[in-house]
């Protein structure tokens, strides 16, 4: 962790108008991190992703990005930055090709150049048999891929994912996420946000929680879990209100702690299956009754109350 | 700034490609406007007397549907077309995560409006030409000035755009457009308003320009023509500095 | 029973226009008011000076009810274009409609009724303004305004029904400039069209505008006479044809 970061925020502010949408942030990014901005929509983690891409300037505090400060340096940063917004920017006037290479072009890259990287990302990011269609006849997962090579034409250093696959059926979130993982492998520093736990386990090597525009804790995927959660979680869901409301005094005994939601009970515990046999020989009589591993929906919840996905 | 607004060009230039004809129709409105006002109409109107000389009324009114079509291109490119690109197609969202900023991309739409804007002037002067209506060698200026007209309502019109909020905003620009086209001394000459509707019309934009390509391709040169120029020079130059201000911080917030 | 349900979505458009009438007024109301006042009273001015009359009327009277029924024609095809695209697929209000008891073509009916409700709303306020200027000669002037909406209705109806059959909205400036403009220009609306050459005079007979012009100018010159029957009968049968491509380009888009 000698190395200079590539991304140096400190006390990083943003406001719009009254409203503080980033609230003195301090986070740093090290080179081949693959770093994850998690939290609910509103966290202010958009516009934090706009700072370090050097389209919005910040209202306070530090920012290096590749050591350099995107208010003096923008353009030369973004030279070096690949950007995958939260909505796709393609070019809805040009073929699935063209938009590859004009977006080489504006970086300033010869034209030979650029039709030979915008073949390579095509094939990576496979729509090679798309190549002369128009980007209005793509579906909603091919245009975010296509997005994705438009972000790596220059060979950046630092990849920036604006909650890559929110609006994505299943099948192509994990297609998203499998040529992530590979580009992640090859080395590259990717830092995206998103408000899926699973996406962030899937991706990150470390994250920070953003509540309210702060960080409210920091760490890899799984020591956050080990900090802030139990290792299992049991669920359980009642008939009704009235009979959620009886079994709570039992359920004061089992685990180290409860979550109680509108439409069930959350018991955080070291051995779910051992609660589970408690509770089942005597207990409240839940619905249903279902024992998993905590995840970070269950560390956002500790920490902030409340649920990711509202 | 760099050169690399002329990447922005090369955009345009690559939309348009695949929409030739769309682009080649641009270049259809004067032509009509001066085969059935200039021709037609024409016809009815018989000669004009303007400057002490008197010409066809074709010849009267072709230089100012140079002016007039230098004059909508312009605006068309930098409201409706730069609206679009940065409200609704987000094309420059996606420029400004490049090392473009935002004055290479203001600078890049400008250029290729002005482009735009030149080629269709050049093919409009070349049918006046054929046709018979260029009376005087002052004439090689034409194409310039349609240039210099477009830069200046390419300015205006990109300032007007940094206060749109919404498609609805633009029924104001043909709300000035019209009136303008049709009252700059187009179609029938200066001479045929009271006095006090005279003042204002050799005060709007559009007259300047009309007042420049006529006299220009009839041969009436006089040095009040740099006070025409110098009108639509200041025009554009404001313009601009009024966008630049207030663009950054419209594609940047 | 298609008209009492076409009728829901007039209601629907009508609620819209609330928000959007500025661009109407322009259109069908602001537009040929101008271009009268430049060529009719300017240009007018020096046409009398020098020549005369045209077709036996100052030319003021000439081209108000041809600007009349150009602007109702212009207006109407650009209204039945763009957002007859924005209710097919950039909004998609009209998904949202057909999910109703409407059907395609109660939905093509009613946003087809409501243009024409526009431009002859539009026609009436352009012949008030015009009569107090002096540019209507007659009060059966009034039947301008039935002809002015049945010639938006026309080309309302034949440019919706193509709109429904479109993707991308590339060749809408192509068909207005290439198709509406030189029709604007051409049908008799600035000049009379036996001044045209002989296969452009053919030309103008087919075109739906030269007969909504003709059947307004009779209209506000008082000298209605049998052959503009011949003129109604084209602009009905033009928006019969229109109808029934659009009934099925409609049903074809929103049941697809």
């Amino acid at each position: 962790m000698s190395e200079t970061p590539l991304i140096d925020a400190r006390g990083l502010v943003k406001r719009f108008g009254d409203f503080t949408a980033v609230d003195h942030l301090d986070v740093q990014v090290q080179p081949g991190e693959a770093f994850g901005f998690l939290g609910p929509n509103g966290a202010g983690k958009t516009s934090t992703m706009r700072m370090i891409a050097c389209v919005s300037q910040r209202d306070g505090g530090a920012l290096s990005v590749l050591g350099m400060d995107p208010a003096t340096e923008g353009s030369a940063i973004r030279a070096r930055l690949g950007v995958v917004p939260q909505d796709d920017t393609l070019d809805l006037e040009l073929t699935v090709r063209d938009n590859v290479l004009i977006y080489g072009r504006y970086f300033g890259l010869s034209r030979a150049e650029t039709r030979r990287r915008a073949d390579e990302l095509l094939e990576f990011v496979q729509l090679t048999d798309r190549r002369d269609d128009r980007v209005d006849a793509l579906s909603g997962g091919m245009r975010r891929r296509l997005t994705i090579a438009r972000s790596l034409v220059n060979q950046p250093e630092l990849v920036l994912l604006d909650e890559p696959t929110t609006g994505l059926d299943p099948q192509a979130r994990h297609l998203v996420w499998e040529r992530l993982y590979r580009l992640k492998r090859s080395g590259a520093t990717l830092v995206l946000t998103t408000h899926y736990m699973d996406e962030a386990e899937q991706l990150c090597d470390r994250l920070v929680i953003m509540d309210g525009g702060r960080i409210v804790a920091e760490g890899s995927p799984r020591a956050l879990i080990d900090r802030h959660s139990t290792r299992d979680v049991v669920e359980l869901r009642f008939a009704d209100e009235h009979a959620q409301h009886a079994a709570l005094a039992r359920l004061e005994q089992v685990g180290e702690r409860r979550e109680v939601l509108p439409d069930r009970v959350l018991v955080y515990t070291a051995d779910g299956d051992a609660d589970v046999e408690r509770l089942t020989s005597d207990g409240p009589h839940p619905e249903s009754l279902l024992v998993r591993r905590s995840t970070l929906e269950d560390v956002f919840l500790t920490l902030t109350g409340r649920s990711l996905e509202e | 700034m760099s050169a690399l607004f002329l990447h922005v060009v090369e955009r345009d230039f690559l939309a348009y490609k695949r929409m030739w004809l769309v682009f080649l129709s641009g270049f259809a409105e004067p032509v009509f406007f001066l085969l059935s006002i200039g021709v037609g109409v024409g016809e009815l109107v018989g000669d004009v007397h303007v400057g002490g000389e008197t010409v066809s009324y074709q010849a009267f009114v072709a230089p100012a549907l140079l002016a007039v079509s230098a004059m909508n291109g312009a605006v068309f490119d930098t409201t409706f077309n730069f609206f679009f690109k940065y409200k609704y197609s987000k094309s420059f969202d996606a420029m400004l995560a490049t090392p473009l900023g935002p004055t290479d991309v203001a600078m890049g739409e400008l250029t290729w409006a002005l482009l735009r804007g030149t080629i269709y002037s050049t093919a409009f002067f070349a049918l006046l030409l054929a046709f018979g209506l260029v009376a005087s060698p002052w004439a090689v200026l034409a194409v310039p000035v349609a240039m210099l007209i477009g830069f200046a309502f390419a300015g205006a019109g990109m300032a007007a755009t940094t206060w749109m909020r919404s498609f609805v905003d633009f029924d104001y620009v043909g709300i000035v457009l019209i009136p303008l086209f049709l009252f700059s001394a187009t179609f029938f000459p200066i001479s045929e308003y009271p006095t006090g509707l005279q003042i204002v019309v050799r005060c709007t934009p559009l007259y300047q320009g009309v007042a420049l390509e006529r006299s220009l391709i009839l041969g009436d040169v006089s040095w009040a023509l740099l006070g025409h120029a110098c009108y639509l020079a200041v025009m554009g130059v404001v313009g601009l500095w009024v966008a630049g201000r207030r663009l950054g911080r419209l594609l940047q917030p | 029973m298609s008209a009492p349900l076409a009728l829901r979505v007039v209601e629907h458009e009508a609620q819209v226009f609330k928000r959007f009438w500025r661009g109407t007024l322009f259109g069908y109301v602001l537009n040929p008011l101008l271009y009268l006042a430049a060529l009719g009273f300017g240009l007018g001015s020096l046409i009398t000076e020098n020549q005369g009359e045209v077709a036996g009327l100052p030319y003021v009277e000439f081209v108000a009810p041809g600007l009349m029924a150009a602007a109702a024609m212009q207006a109407a095809a650009a209204d039945s274009l763009w957002p007859v695209m924005a209710g097919m697929k950039w909004i998609r209000w009209y998904h949202g409609m057909v999910a109703t008891p409407l059907r395609p073509r109660d939905v093509y009916t009613g946003s087809v009724a409501w243009t024409a409700m526009r431009a002859g709303l539009g026609a009436t306020v352009f012949l008030v303004v015009a009569a107090l200027l002096g540019a209507i000669p007659s009060a059966w002037g009034v039947l301008a305004i039935p002809s002015a909406a049945l010639t938006a209705a026309g080309f309302a109806a034949m440019l919706a029904a193509y709109a429904a059959t479109q993707e991308v909205d590339l060749r809408f400036p192509l068909i207005m400039r290439l198709g509406i403009l030189p029709l604007f220009l051409v049908s008799g609306t600035f000049f009379p069209i036996d001044q045209l050459p002989g296969w452009l005079q053919v030309c103008a007979w087919a075109s739906p505008l030269w007969h909504g012009v003709e059947l307004c100018r009779a209209s506000t010159t008082g000298m209605l006479e049998a052959v503009d029957l011949a003129h109604l009968a084209f602009l009905v049968g033009f928006l019969w044809v229109g109808w029934l491509w659009g009934i099925r380009s409609f049903d074809a888009r929103l049941t697809a």
